[in-house]
């Protein structure tokens, strides 16, 4: 378990960061909590000729208020994710989910950027920017543009990040009042996500008024289930009629087949998860 | 003297180990921290092809890499010609292949090492292991054991003429023990009254998977050439090292530091071992290989692997009539140390706590193109036990009848021990009946059955499984004679010596070799109680050839059994002869001497003196008997007269999940009787993580190969060991029938948990579904496979799609679809 031989810099700015990742050349990799990419390095399924470490790099850390959104850092660990009250109180389903990733170690360590930025579509926190409509901030040399959850995840391991770039913050519209849950399943406890589903729901009198639904590890990017939430919106909130709106949650995936649960068994699961994740926000 | 006749002050104690201050806290030394200096480390350059003819080795690019010092195959360094030990020969017949120290030829699995780095640096050799440029010409893998047999198979050794290693056969109507079971099945099947029950069960293949992979340094600059190694037999290891290159076993020390887990995978003599000795007295420097986590899985012996066809005979009144076992067991490419021998193992455990009248086994070992296995915790016993646990499951089922009825009804009564079985083992004590209350009462049984039909009648999506095992297994290996009966290559002894010093501390020196058991625990609460001495000043001391020059090491639930006596005999030697000296200073007749509490008194008077006294005496010599040398230390072989035999009751609550499949462990509770308990504890720690391992059968582990022979789940990440977070608190309880085979009346506990658990969830995972009509389930019962049960049972045949991914995942959580073997890009 001994990686390859890599250069490494630890940039104490964005801007140094640029710079540092333009000088390293295509096979630079960036070091965020390093959750992913030190296995790989490893396990030598990546062997990069430098390593940018963000971990020196204070502005990229911190959650704040920004008018009607809650912007975080790209660099910001999981575990001050998870017991931010701003979170809390307006983007639950991002703590939600987030506490369901693997371990206590791995929360200290890991930061919801690199995972966004990873890509992994077995990774818990893709189907909450994209269900919640997020928006990624991505630096480069030129400064800085905006990108829609939706437009940020391309395929398998692929992002909007270019060359030369660097996502720096994360911002998630309020979702205050919501009613959300994040339901997994895995092979074991602290396992990635065979299936989950990411859901947010808002409930006016009885009837469903807006849905978000987001699907962990059904294709090769996270997926937005659309069918289910328009099948949703304007239903009681009662179990009938949420299940009959989850059969709705494999239109447009493409789930995996791995030992652990072949593509059938995904779908299968995904609408009994869909239903449960629902109901459970609309609890 | 014994244990018993003592006031007992440290026996039964629940004493925290004393070592774990220093393994908790990382002070320990493992053998990967021992670096002498100038080591040279080494990389194998392993095959990623199961089967396969070398047809070239171009080391030039390896050998021109930085740090490197050389790179060799097996010709390179004179050893092809060297065999790795098989040290049990189960049959005249058997058929051995030699194990190399490298490939030379052929590749006999995906894993096998063909050429070895020297480097500076382990990033060195490890980087340099990258540029071995290796041509195969790939040949056909063997890997279903069936197909391996049939005729015209693909062999892996075609020198042997067949697959088959051995096929070793007990039937109890010729070996006089009982009646002969084709006639019990004959009249079974010729009678009404009477039920036959055949069913075909899987013991998928497991990886031990130990914390602390495998090590070892060889350091040749001394007059012994020293081997540290991460392993469980040093002794053993000494020995096979001397048998296997030729050092002469007086020119080898042999040192395991301490030793990070085993579970039976650190039992092996490793090629590893043996490149670095042979290495290190080539070079003349120290020599280190540490695996890497990814080579543990792949490389190091796998556990179980057999399949079983078992048959069993009753009356309609529930009563057994006989068993007949049939087992295919997968031997991997090549003999382990004690593979040949790990089936046959179970041959003695299938007829169980249960009066069999008539009992065949017959086990084939088969070669495949696969790693090798080897012990596991519980060594053939798990798979004897997972199979009659099952079977008198479908017994009830057949028969209408409570499992737990149908047991009672079969099993041996308190009152009948000793009880000779039908395969001829005499076990010395045991109380089914006091085991299986208490834990019936703990589970609270009949409430759960009562939820479990309310479930049924509801039509709960969470159904409710209540799952038994009621195990005995035989453990402390074990008795020379029946050793010598299954031609093993060893005794069963262990030694230990006890050393008083001048200062009244004491050191134990024991053969059994520690890898994490808490023997320094134990062994000096048994020794403390027995010479009448503070706890804090026994110190035990293990693992190096040089301060404990004889012993067999740990294994088979045979340290306290078979070591902890020997320690106990030395010391009742201790005690003899400090007792001479004793009476000689207080004036008195031997016999006028009382031991007591660590004191020698003049019965009738107050004259005494403790036994640091006499110690001190001795090591003054100023005034002792004529008769005698001044010195109480002392020395013990041990061989058991017997195996111990503990036994439990297992009962599991296993809720599933209809909808999704998912199994969850809802409670579990075991009730064992391991005789007198030394350390409470120590027994709690050793039933918890022996439950963690055979639960973990049950529901989530096993090595999967593809149909290339490459093993698609080696890593963490897709072995899916399970962690706390996947089970639930144990209620453990232990009731203590004593050994009547020792004097201080312990069982062994190792792998008690290991062997009971696994028939207990599989048994609730099928209670749970069978009224939906599932038939089986098999290991590991993982929720994809109980939802295609369901699917199935109610008609709905679903078809898995192929799975071409391989280990690991690029993202190691999920597969690309277009890049399957995880390059990352």
């Amino acid at each position: 378990m001994i990686p390859s031989k890599f250069d490494y810099v630890k940039p104490s700015s964005v801007a140094e960061a640029i710079t540092a990742l333009r000088d390293g050349g295509d096979d630079a990799k960036i070091l965020a909590g390093g959750q992913s990419l030190i296995p790989v390095l490893r396990l030598r399924l990546a062997t990069p000729s430098v390593l940018i470490d963000l971990g020196g790099i204070p502005e990229l850390r911190g959650i704040r208020e920004d008018g009607d959104r809650i912007a975080i850092g790209a660099m910001t660990a999981y575990y001050d994710v998870i017991r931010d009250d701003l979170v809390k109180q307006h983007v639950r389903l991002l703590a939600q989910a987030t506490e369901t990733v693997a371990d206590g170690q791995v929360r200290h360590r890991g930061t919801l950027g690199g995972s966004l930025a990873h890509a992994d579509p077995a990774g818990d926190l893709g189907a909450v920017a994209l269900a919640l409509d997020a928006e990624l901030v991505i630096a480069g040399a030129d400064g800085t543009r905006t990108v829609p959850a939706s437009e940020f995840f391309v395929d398998y391991f692929t992002t909007a990040i270019g060359e030369g770039e660097i996502l720096t913050e994360i911002r998630f519209p309020k979702h205050t009042g919501w009613g959300s849950h994040y339901e997994k399943f895995n092979r074991t406890a602290q396992a990635w996500s065979m299936v989950a589903i990411a859901a947010a729901i808002r409930v006016e009198g009885g009837t469903i008024a807006e849905a978000r639904v987001g699907l962990t590890n059904m294709g090769t990017t996270p997926i937005r289930a659309t069918g289910v939430e328009q099948a949703l919106v304007g239903q009681p909130a009662t179990a009938d009629a949420v299940r009959a709106a989850a059969d709705h949650v494999t239109e447009g995936t493409s789930a995996p087949s791995d030992a652990d649960a072949a593509a059938d068994y995904r779908e299968h699961l995904a609408k009994v998860l869909t239903g449960r994740a629902v109901l459970a926000a609309v609890g | 003297m014994t244990a018993t006749a003592e006031p007992t002050v440290e026996f039964g104690k629940a004493r925290p180990r004393k070592e774990d201050a220093r393994l908790i806290t990382g002070r320990s030394r493992y053998t990967d921290a021992i670096t002498p200096s100038g080591t040279l480390h080494i990389a194998v350059v392993r095959s990623p092809l199961a089967h396969a003819t070398i047809t070239g080795v171009d080391k030039s690019e390896a050998e021109q890499a930085p740090g490197v010092v050389g790179v060799y195959t097996a010709a390179d360094l004179g050893l092809e010609g060297v065999g790795l030990p098989c040290a049990w020969p189960v049959t005249p017949d058997m058929k051995a292949p030699q194990r190399p120290v490298l490939a030379t030829g052929t590749v006999h699995f995906a894993g096998e090492g063909v050429a070895v780095i020297v480097a500076r640096s382990p990033a060195e050799a490890r980087d340099a292991a990258d540029l071995v440029e290796i041509d195969y010409e790939p040949l056909d893998p063997v890997l279903d054991m069936e197909a391996a047999l049939a005729d015209g198979a693909t062999l892996v050794h075609p020198d042997l003429g067949t697959n088959e290693n051995a096929t070793w056969v007990f039937d109890s109507g010729e070996a006089g023990t009982g009646t002969s079971v084709s006639d019990a099945i004959s009249a079974a099947e010729a009678d009404p009254d009477q039920v036959v029950v055949r069913r075909r069960f899987r013991q998928q293949r497991l990886i031990p998977a130990f914390m602390e992979p495998r090590s070892a340094v060889c350091d040749p600059t001394g007059e012994q050439i020293t081997l540290y190694a991460a392993t469980q037999v040093p002794h053993i290891l000494r020995t096979m090292t001397t048998v296997t290159l030729g050092v002469p076993e007086s020119k080898l020390r042999v040192i395991a530091p301490d030793v990070g887990g085993g579970f039976g995978g650190k039992i092996g003599v490793l090629p590893e071992e043996m490149l670095v000795v042979a290495l290190a007295q080539k070079l003349g420097k120290p020599v280190k290989w540490s695996e890497t986590r990814s080579e543990s899985l792949l490389a190091a012996h796998h556990g179980r692997d057999q399949i079983q066809d078992i048959t069993i005979t009753a009356k309609k009144d529930g009563t057994v009539t006989g068993l007949d076992v049939k087992l295919l067991a997968d031997m991997g490419a090549y003999l382990g140390l004690v593979g040949p021998g790990v089936p046959i193992l179970g041959a003695f455990m299938f007829n169980a706590i249960y009066k069999f009248p008539a009992y065949r086994f017959t086990c084939t070992n088969v070669f495949t193109t696969k790693t090798l296995t080897d012990a596991y915790r519980g060594a053939g016993r798990p798979e004897a036990t997972f199979a009659v646990e099952r079977i008198m499951d479908e017994l009830a089922v057949e028969l209408g009848r409570d499992p737990m009825e149908l047991r009672e009804q079969n099993w041996i009564k308190h009152e009948e021990f000793p009880f000779t079985t039908v395969c001829g083992l005499t076990y010395d004590s045991g109380n089914y009946e006091q085991a299986t209350q208490q834990a019936m009462e703990l589970f609270d049984y009949a409430g759960l059955r009562r939820e479990q039909e309310e479930r049924r009648r509801n039509n709960d999506p969470v159904q409710l499984g209540i799952g038994i095992s009621t195990f005995t297994e035989m453990c402390g290996l074990a008795p020379s004679r029946v050793l010598g009966s299954l031609s093993y290559g060893a005794g069963g002894w262990e030694a230990a010596s006890i050393r008083m010093l001048a200062t009244g501390k004491v050191e134990v020196i024991t053969g059994a070799s520690a890898h994490g058991q808490g023997h320094e625990t134990a062994f000096s609460q048994i020794v403390a109680d027995q010479l009448g001495v503070p706890f804090e000043d026994v110190e035990v001391l293990h693992g190096d050839t040089q301060i404990s020059p004889k012993g067999l090491d740990t294994y088979g639930s045979r340290s306290l059994v078979v070591g902890g006596i020997a320690i106990v005999k030395a010391a009742d030697k201790v005690i003899a002869k400090a007792k001479k000296i004793a009476a000689h200073l207080l004036e008195a007749s031997e016999d006028d001497i009382e031991f007591a509490g660590g004191n020698f008194t003049v019965r009738g008077t107050d004259k005494g003196r403790s036994i640091q006294e006499i110690a001190f005496a001795a090591f003054m010599a100023h005034d002792y008997p004529e008769d005698m040398e001044p010195s109480l230390d002392s020395d013990a072989v041990y061989d058991p007269e017997n195996f111990s035999f503990p036994h439990g009751t297992h009962l599991a609550a296993i809720e599933i999940d209809t909808e999704t499949g998912h199994v969850d462990l809802r409670k579990y509770v075991c009730v064992d009787d391991i005789g007198n308990v030394v350390n409470p504890l120590i027994v709690e720690g050793q039933v918890h993580g022996g439950l963690a391992q055979g639960i973990a059968q049950a529901l989530f582990e096993e090595a999967n190969y593809d149909d290339q022979g490459t093993l698609v789940n080696g890593t963490f990440v897709d072995y899916t060991l399970p962690s706390a977070a996947d089970l639930p608190s144990f209620d453990t309880r232990t009731v203590s029938t004593p050994a009547t085979s020792n004097p201080l009346g312990v069982k062994g506990v190792g792998e008690a948990g290991t062997i009971a658990s696994t028939p207990a969830i599989v048994n609730g995972v099928l209670d749970a579904l069978r009224h939906l009509g599932v038939r089986d389930v098999e290991m590991p019962c993982t929720s994809q496979r109980v939802w295609r049960a369901l699917q199935d049972a109610q008609g709905r045949s679903t078809q898995e799609t192929p799975v071409d991914t391989h280990s690991p995942g690029a993202g190691l959580g999920s597969i690309d679809p277009n890049n399957p073997q995880g390059e990352v890009q």
